[in-house]
């Protein structure tokens, strides 16, 4: 998921993306309930648990923001 | 590439310069030293990488231009700033992560569907994408 996000974030201007190690960052692990690995937040709401196609991530993400 | 022994080879590829720009601090970092060495151990297999080290303390500015919060962090930056951000220990599977960023920005080709470059190039509000990692 993090090669996707951030091919994503190479394409669009608008887009940003991060891997962040779990191990590194309990306070981000507790504000968004990450029990499971991956686990991708967009926006800060839109949660995704495990791994997710490139077509479905794309819908997800657009359906998810607008 | 899917093992870290692989690194070496896939960045042979590489064909443009890029730049892994690094922020750290002296204090209250432990996993600041380690995230700075997997950065070094990856800048040192191909000559086009660069690093730049930020404290995140003294270097504010930097920080604010990056969009930096937290340390340690990472941003892969080709020609241009295109957003991409490893926060924490980039080592075990998120050294091969890197390695795919680097590859990314120097190549200039996002790899994607044409049907998802379409449907981006709609996208006019900010997308911040997080994605937890464990290095396993």
């Amino acid at each position: 998921m993090v090669s996707l996000a951030q091919r994503l974030a190479f394409a669009s201007p608008h887009i940003t993306a991060s891997a962040v190690g779990a191990a590194e960052y309990p306070d981000l692990v507790r504000q968004y309930r990450v029990n499971g690995v991956p686990k991708t937040i967009i926006n800060e709401s839109i949660e995704i648990l495990g791994v997710e196609d490139e077509a479905s991530f794309v819908s997800h993400m657009l359906e998810g923001i607008t | 590439m899917r093992y870290p022994s692989d690194l070496k080879a896939a960045l042979a590829e590489l064909t443009a310069s890029v730049k892994l720009v690094c922020f750290t601090q002296t204090f209250d970092c432990e996993s600041c030293l380690p995230a700075r060495q997997a950065v070094d151990q990856v800048a040192a297999l191909s000559e086009l990488i660069t690093v730049e080290e930020f404290n995140m303390v003294l270097d504010k500015s930097q920080a604010e231009a990056y969009g930096i919060e937290r340390v340690p962090a990472v941003a892969v930056v080709g020609e241009v700033d295109t957003g991409i951000r490893f926060y924490g220990v980039p080592d075990g599977h998120e050294l091969v992560s890197l390695a795919q960023a680097i590859l990314l920005v120097g190549s200039g080709d996002a790899g994607l569907s044409q049907e998802s470059l379409t449907r981006l190039a709609q996208v006019e509000q900010p997308i911040d994408i997080q994605v937890f990692v464990t290095p396993t």
